[in-house]
C-alpha cells in the first residue's frame, strides 16, 4: 500500500454545551491511502461526523473546539495553518460531500456556477472556461443533457441529480481526498446504488482517497475497502472491510452485526438486539463506554478506557476482553 | 386495463379469517389553479388501483420508493385519508361509506404507529395522558383504578416499566418513544396496526430491539400489522407477505421467501439488487441489476407500465398497455407483461 495521504493522530474535539464539557470525538487516530475507501461507522453520536468535520476544521468555535491531536496531509498539519492556508484547501485538494444536497446547495445560484465556483476560486480559471468545465463535469456524473442542465437552479433537480451535482463539485478540482458524510441517506435506494457506484469509480479512476461516512452496514460492506467503528466518540475496532465481517472482535461490532436484519440468509434467525440505549457524551462511563450494553463486560471495563490493541495483522480492537 | 381486484382475491386462497380486503383503491389529490376561482387542473394519482387481502394474524409488508404511495395507501386503509375510488372491507364492511359515529367504532379497531417518535407525543402530556387518551376519548373515566392498571398493562407489554407512566416524552430515548407510540396504539385493543416506518428513524441498535416488540406482541396478541418501511431487510424479517408498490400501483405480492429469493418483477428485482447486504463475502457474489433514472412525477406518470421508462426489459407493448396484476400462482400476483 502506497503511504497515506491522510493520517489522523490523536484527534480530540469538544463541544462546550448546557450540560458541560462534551467529548464528542476522543483520541481517534486512522490514515487514508490514495485510491482507497475508508468507511467511518457509527450510530448517531459516535463522532463519525465531528470527526469529519474536524479534519476540514468546520467544527464552529464556540461551542466545539479542536483540542488536540495533528491531521496530516500530504505531510502537512491542518490544525497548524493559517485561515487562509486551509481555505485553500478545502473544496481544493480535500472536498466534502454532505447529507442534504438541497441545503448544501445555494438556491439562487445555477448549479453550473456552483460546480465552476471552486475552479475559478483555486485555479483562477476564468469564469467562461469554468463553466465549459462544469458542464463536462455534470456529463461526468452522468447528468442527463449537461449542457442546459448547467444553466439550472437547485430546485429544479431531483434528489440524486442534486446529490450527483454535489459529486460534481467536489471533483471540480480534483481533489486527492473526498469526505462523503452519509451521502445517500435522504435518498431512495436504487438511487443511493446509483449514486455510491459513481462515486466509487470516479474516485478509483484517479486515484481518489475516499472517506465514507455512513451507518449502514450494507453500504460499507459493497463500498468499502477498510472500516473504522465508532462508538462514544473512539474507535473501538477497525480492520479491512472483508475481515471485520467475517471476523467481527469487539462485541459492540458483534452485537451490530446480529442485531441487523439481512436480505438475504435465514429469515428464522432472530434479531439479537443491543439492549440499552447509546451513551450520553455528557456522561460517559470512566471505563469502556460500551459497558453498560456489554454483556462480557468485567470489573476491569468499569474503569479502565481500552485503548485499540492488534488483534491480527490489520485488524485493531478497543477492549480489554480476550477471546 | 384496470386491475382486477379478483386476482389479489384469487391469491388469498381462503377467505374465512380475511380482516382487510382493498378493491381498487384509489387516492387522488387535486391540483387546483387560481385563488378565488379555483378549479382543477390536474390531479396527483398518488395511490391508482391498488388491491390486495389481509388475513388475520399476518404482516403484509408494503414497500417501495418514496412517492410510491405506500404512507397513503396506509392512511386510507384507517380512513384518515378519503378514497377517491375503490373500496376498503373491513371485516366485511365498506369503510369508505362510513358515517361519523361508524368511524368512530371503526377508530377502536384499527391503529396507527407513526415513523417519527419525537413528532408523534404531545411534549406537554404525561406517558400516560398519551396512553390514555384513547381509552379517554373512547369512554373510560380516567379516576378509575382499572385505567390505571391498564396503562401499566400497556408500557409492560411494549417492555416499558409502569413507574415511567407519570414522566414526559422528552425523557424517552428514541426507541423508547417508538414503545409508547405502540402502547398508545394498542390501548383499545384494535385487531389491525397500521406501521408507517416504524423503526426507519431510530438507530441501527435500536431498531432490532423494536421490531422484537412488535413480533412479540403479534405472537402474544395475535395482532394483523400492516408494516410499511423502505428498508427491505427489516420487511423481510416481520412480515409474511410483502406487497411492492411502485408510483401509486402495486407491482407485485408474494410471500416472504418467495419474494425474496425469486423476485419475478423486473422493478422488485432492481429493488432488491440495489440494498447492499451487510457481508463482504456475500456482497462480492451478488449479481446487481442497476436501473436508470429516479421515481418520475405522480403528477404525470408514464403510460402503459408506470415502470417501463427505467425497466431494463420494457418491450413495445409496456410503452402503451398496462399490465394487470396476474396471479402467478403460489400466492403470488404480479404486474408485468412479461408474466402475463
Amino acid at each position: 500500500m502506497s503511504a497515506p495521504i491522510l493520517q489522523v493522530k490523536n484527534l480530540t474535539t469538544r463541544f462546550r454545551t448546557e450540560r458541560g464539557m462534551v467529548t464528542a470525538v476522543d483520541q481517534v487516530s486512522f490514515d487514508v491511502a490514495p485510491g482507497e475507501t475508508l468507511a467511518i461507522v457509527g450510530e448517531s453520536g459516535s463522532g463519525k461526523s465531528v470527526t469529519a468535520l474536524s479534519i476540514l476544521r468546520l467544527i464552529p468555535d464556540p461551542p466545539g473546539k479542536i483540542e488536540s491531536g495533528e491531521i496530516l496531509f500530504d505531510g502537512q498539519d491542518l490544525l497548524k495553518m493559517s485561515d487562509a492556508k486551509i481555505r485553500s484547501i478545502r473544496g481544493n485538494s480535500i472536498a466534502m460531500i454532505f447529507q442534504e444536497p438541497m441545503s448544501s446547495m445555494n438556491p439562487a445560484l445555477t448549479v453550473g456556477m456552483q460546480i465552476a465556483e471552486p475552479i475559478n476560486l483555486h485555479r483562477r480559471t476564468p469564469w467562461n472556461k469554468a463553466l465549459e468545465m462544469a458542464r463536462g463535469l455534470l456529463g461526468k456524473v452522468q447528468i442527463p443533457d449537461p449542457a442546459s442542465r448547467v444553466t439550472a437552479y437547485p430546485h429544479q433537480f431531483s434528489g440524486g441529480m442534486r446529490q450527483r451535482g454535489m459529486i460534481a463539485m467536489a471533483l471540480a478540482c480534483e481533489p486527492k481526498l473526498i469526505i462523503a458524510d452519509e451521502p445517500t441517506t435522504a435518498l431512495d435506494v436504487t438511487v443511493q446504488a446509483q449514486i455510491l457506484d459513481l462515486l466509487k469509480d470516479l474516485a478509483s479512476n484517479s486515484n481518489t482517497a475516499l472517506i465514507l461516512i455512513t451507518h449502514d452496514l450494507g453500504v460499507v460492506a459493497r463500498y468499502a475497502d477498510r472500516v473504522a467503528v465508532m462508538y462514544g466518540g473512539r474507535i473501538i475496532e477497525t480492520a479491512p472491510a472483508r475481515e471485520l465481517y467475517a471476523n467481527p472482535k469487539h462485541p459492540y461490532t458483534r452485537g451490530l452485526m446480529a442485531s441487523v436484519p439481512r436480505i438475504d440468509g435465514d429469515t428464522s434467525r432472530p434479531l439479537i438486539p443491543i439492549e440499552g440505549q447509546p451513551p450520553d457524551l455528557a456522561s460517559l462511563p470512566d471505563g469502556c463506554a460500551f459497558m453498560p450494553r456489554c454483556k462480557q463486560a468485567t470489573e476491569q471495563c468499569r474503569t479502565t478506557k481500552p485503548s485499540l490493541r492488534q488483534v491480527s495483522e490489520f485488524h485493531f480492537k478497543a477492549c480489554l476482553i480476550d477471546d | 386495463m384496470i386491475n382486477t381486484p379478483s386476482a389479489a382475491m384469487r391469491s388469498n386462497g381462503s377467505n374465512t379469517d380475511e380482516i382487510l380486503r382493498v378493491e381498487n383503491l384509489q387516492v387522488h389529490f387535486p391540483v387546483t389553479k387560481g385563488i378565488v376561482f379555483q378549479k382543477q387542473v390536474a390531479s396527483v394519482k398518488a395511490v391508482d388501483g391498488v388491491s390486495f387481502t389481509l388475513r388475520r394474524g399476518e404482516t403484509l409488508g408494503l414497500v417501495g420508493e418514496s412517492g410510491c404511495g405506500k404512507s397513503t395507501t396506509g392512511l386510507a386503509v384507517i380512513h384518515m385519508l378519503a378514497a377517491t375510488g375503490g373500496r376498503i372491507l373491513f371485516e366485511g364492511d365498506d369503510i369508505t361509506t362510513f358515517d361519523k359515529s361508524q368511524v368512530k367504532a371503526f377508530r377502536r379497531r384499527v391503529q396507527m404507529v407513526y415513523q417519527d417518535p419525537y413528532g408523534s407525543l404531545n411534549p406537554r402530556m404525561t406517558v400516560a395522558d398519551i396512553i390514555g387518551e384513547p381509552l379517554e376519548v373512547h369512554g373510560q373515566d380516567k379516576d378509575n383504578a382499572k385505567y390505571r392498571a391498564r396503562i401499566s398493562e400497556l408500557l409492560d407489554l411494549v417492555g416499558l416499566a409502569p413507574y415511567m407512566a407519570d414522566r414526559y416524552p422528552h425523557e424517552f430515548s428514541g426507541g423508547q418513544r417508538q414503545r409508547i407510540g405502540i402502547a398508545r396504539a394498542l390501548a383499545l385493543e384494535p385487531s389491525l396496526i397500521v406501521c408507517d416506518e416504524p423503526v426507519s428513524a431510530l438507530d441501527v441498535s435500536i431498531q432490532a430491539q423494536v421490531v422484537n416488540v412488535f413480533m412479540g406482541l403479534q405472537r402474544r396478541l395475535g395482532l394483523t400489522f400492516i408494516f410499511i418501511a423502505h428498508d427491505l431487510a427489516v420487511v423481510r424479517h416481520i412480515s409474511d407477505r410483502i406487497a411492492v408498490m411502485y408510483l401509486g400501483r402495486i407491482v407485485e405480492i408474494a410471500t416472504r421467501d418467495e419474494l425474496y429469493k425469486n423476485p419475478l418483477h423486473p422493478y422488485t428485482i432492481a429493488l432488491l439488487s440495489a440494498v447492499p447486504v451487510a457481508d463482504v463475502e456475500a456482497e462480492s457474489k451478488r449479481a446487481r441489476v442497476i436501473v436508470k433514472g429516479e421515481v418520475p412525477s405522480a403528477l404525470n406518470p408514464p403510460s402503459g407500465c408506470r415502470f417501463h421508462p427505467r425497466c431494463p426489459m420494457a418491450m413495445d407493448k409496456c410503452k402503451t398497455e398496462m399490465p394487470a396484476l396476474v396471479d402467478q400462482g403460489g400466492g403470488r400476483v404480479v404486474a408485468c407483461h412479461l408474466h402475463a
